[in-house]
């Protein structure tokens, strides 16, 4: 039957069961009510069929990443679940130097789960994915029995071009870059920890989540001297820079006075005992650049929304190779190692 | 937070930092010949690391990092147990998350929690309580651990359960005190400490008169200090003070958060419920009198000792460290975390074989994460 001529699909449950996993009508109607109305991929068949003009420059790559996102809990201040799945692999995508694309979305969704929650996350996807200038072209849904899962998990792959000339390599940085970083660190992890409400805290922190690709294109095109990027997701800007330090061999210095930290982000660390350079990030990158054009890079970056609390928070070096090293407020020394096991359970 | 701020000022710590230095020099204490503060508490061990003051601090000063790391000192026995009670059928098992990683002899609870044991995560004892209400056809167990920080919370929930007749909760406790094993050091005839910084929670819970015989008995200054970088370095410096004037005191630095007398409640709850254990097993010192509490027999319904038959002493104590684990001599000032031959090495903080790599708050964990050798060969 020709889509046009049949009335919508519509779910007519007000919670998902196991039916809406069986591949019948009821998963038809989730398919379409819920995820492909809203999405609007570009038709209906087995796999997307894709062209971009830009793939058909000669040097540009393809870029290709996937990532999967189990957060708790799934709606939270600032975001929820499908606003991270979009921004986290548009962000995959961005520190490579790419431009996104478009993204597939594969769903593990809990039977029980609200209709009007997978509406709510379905729509925070869309407008995550409208921010970024990307689309959602394919997906799938699978539904697991109650206590076979934990609400809604997703995936996504995403796919960009990285255009000719581009080469944004951890191996590239050299001693002497500078470090930058596009705003405050660890609001996304804090807003997750006060939203478990574990703790009884009352904040008014909000994550962070937010697709960077308009900032990185205006600074990779004020500063083309950038060597290399990373979004400071899971393990925070703490395991971002050992990364960093140990893929180029380089020494990584940061100073305690200049890291961007909300007072109130502050507040729950102290309380809580974390550090907050290992709280989770999802709107937030840190890049390095070639001295000469550390300031060029900083104010490109400050002139786009995303990057308005952007600064400086240290350099490479060539002491200390593949360590990073905090210069305390007291001028004491101290190392940033990556995280033994987590600091907080499914942040992202 | 502009209140933590207040006590990270760096131009107050400059002005602290030279005091210390000078009276160092008065005291006429060199590298060679260095005066020694043990730090009693983990949190304070963890602070000197964090905010890099054992570099800043004159060489002829020098820290020991004492045994007030709760999650450290727990013997592999009580780990084993605690494991062996949450494999038994219809238990959930709850914890402080930073004992989920503890080596056991057979494994740790997050293994034993890999291998489908019901072992769940709490902020509180009473979130402990609050799931055996949720769950009242299971045996919920609480793994009650630590210093007199947290002893009065796992007393004020088991009166909570009591007063509920909640039975299907229970208390695995593992509770000890700081003064015993402060004791045990200055025992020692090995003994090199020149005076003590006291612990700031603990304190504020025992009040500071329990530290009386370390001034009285062993002529040792200690100072009750807070946790904020300038508390340790004023409370660094009274030491040192002390110790210039031959004095022998306890003083009390945190006094905005430490009253002398302790807390009145906390006290009578935990009173009310422990009653001393005749002794204790320290993972790294041995066995201390007097240095753990037992639930009372009154309150027998709720102490998973009674319920599942584990109680201290009837299994093996005393199990050998690993091979080449210099714990001990850490934690008494012989040896410092990098001197010990499997620092770095069969030891780090993926795979602790010791105590003090286990916790942040661990000596040698605090070494290796935030510098000490490493960043030496670093600067």
């Amino acid at each position: 039957m020709n889509q046009q001529l049949r009335p919508p699909r519509r779910v007519v449950a007000d919670r998902v069961t196991l039916a809406h996993g069986g591949g019948g009508k009821a998963m038809r109607d989730l398919i379409e009510d819920v995820f492909t109305s809203v999405f609007a991929p570009p038709g209906m068949e087995d796999q997307a069929r894709l062209m971009h003009p830009s793939l058909l420059e000669p040097g540009a790559q393809l870029a290709f990443t996937t990532d999967s996102f189990v957060v708790s809990p799934m709606e939270f201040p600032g975001g929820d679940i499908g606003t991270i799945a979009v921004c986290g692999t548009v962000n995959d995508l961005v520190v490579g130097g790419a431009r996104p694309l478009w993204l597939s979305a594969a769903f593990i969704i809990e039977e029980g789960v609200e209709i009007t929650t997978l509406r709510r996350i379905a729509a925070s996807m869309q407008a995550a994915a409208d921010e970024a200038g990307v689309r959602i072209v394919t997906g799938d849904t699978k539904v697991v029995g109650k206590g076979s899962g934990d609400g809604v998990f997703i995936t996504t792959s995403g796919v960009g071009v990285i255009p000719p000339g581009r080469n944004l390599v951890a191996g590239s940085v050299q001693p002497g870059d500078v470090a930058i970083v596009n705003g405050v660190l660890g609001d996304h992890g804090a807003a997750i920890l006060a939203a478990r409400g574990d703790m009884a805290l009352t904040t008014d922190i909000t994550s962070d989540c937010q697709p960077l690709n308009h900032l990185m294109e205006a600074v990779l095109a004020a500063a083309p001297g950038v060597r290399a990027a990373r979004d400071a997701t899971r393990g925070g800007l703490a395991s971002a820079l050992n990364e960093i330090a140990d893929a180029a061999g380089v020494g990584v210095e940061i100073m305690e006075t200049d890291l961007p930290l909300r007072p109130e982000v502050k507040g729950v660390c102290e309380i809580l005992g974390l550090d907050p350079l290992y709280l989770a990030n999802e709107g937030t990158l840190v890049l390095f650049v070639s001295p000469d054009q550390a300031e060029t890079a900083l104010a490109a970056m400050r002139a786009t929304p995303e990057g308005q609390g952007a600064c400086i928070i240290g350099r490479a070096t060539a002491s200390h190779p593949g360590t990073v090293v905090m210069k305390t407020v007291f001028g004491g020394g101290r190392i940033v190692d990556m995280l033994v096991g987590e600091q907080l359970p499914r942040i992202c | 937070m502009n209140y933590a701020d207040e006590f990270r000022d760096p131009v107050a710590a400059r002005g602290v930092l030279a005091a210390i230095a000078r009276v160092t020099d008065e005291i006429g204490a060199t590298k060679e010949k260095p005066v020694h503060i043990m730090e009693i508490c983990g949190g304070h061990t963890h602070a000197i690391f964090r905010y890099g003051l054992d570099k800043l601090t004159p060489p002829g000063l020098e820290f020991i990092h004492g045994p007030g790391c709760p999650v450290c000192v727990l013997p592999m026995s009580r780990i084993d147990e605690c494991v062996e009670i949450a494999e038994r059928p219809g238990v959930i098992m709850t914890t402080f998350g930073d004992a989920m990683r503890v080596p056991g002899h057979r494994k740790s609870l997050i293994q034993a929690k890999a291998d489908g044991a019901d072992i769940r995560m709490v902020y509180s004892p009473l979130d402990a309580l609050e799931l055996a209400r949720r769950h009242p056809d299971r045996e919920v167990v609480f793994f009650g651990l630590g210093f007199e920080t947290t002893t009065p919370s796992t007393a004020l929930t088991i009166l909570q359960a009591a007063a509920d007749n909640q039975t299907n909760f229970s208390v695995f406790c593992n509770h000890i005190t700081v003064p015993p094993p402060i004791k045990a050091l200055l025992d020692d005839p090995h003994m090199i400490l020149d005076g003590f910084v006291g612990p700031g929670h603990v304190s504020m819970v025992i009040g500071v008169r329990p530290y009386d015989f370390i001034a009285r008995d062993y002529g040792k200054p200690i100072v009750v200090a807070g946790f904020e970088p300038l508390d340790l370095l004023q409370s660094v410096l009274m030491v040192l003070e002390q110790i210039r004037d031959g004095r022998a005191e306890v003083e009390n630095q945190y006094s905005r958060v430490v009253p002398d007398d302790g807390n009145p409640v906390s006290l009578a709850a935990c009173a009310e419920v422990y009653e001393p254990r005749p002794s204790f097993e320290w993972r790294g010192l041995g066995e201390i009198d007097a240095s753990g509490v037992r639930i009372r027999p009154a309150y027998a319904a709720w102490d998973a000792e009674v319920k599942f038959g584990v109680g201290y002493g009837k299994g093996p104590r005393m199990v050998a460290e690993p091979d080449g684990c210099r714990c001990g001599d850490v934690m008494t000032g012989r040896i410092k975390p990098h001197a010990c031959p499997q620092f770095g090495k069969g030891c780090t903080p993926e795979m602790p074989l010791g105590a003090l790599m286990v916790s942040s708050e661990g000596a040698c964990a605090a070494y290796y994460q935030y510098g000490g050798l490493r960043l030496e060969e670093a600067l």
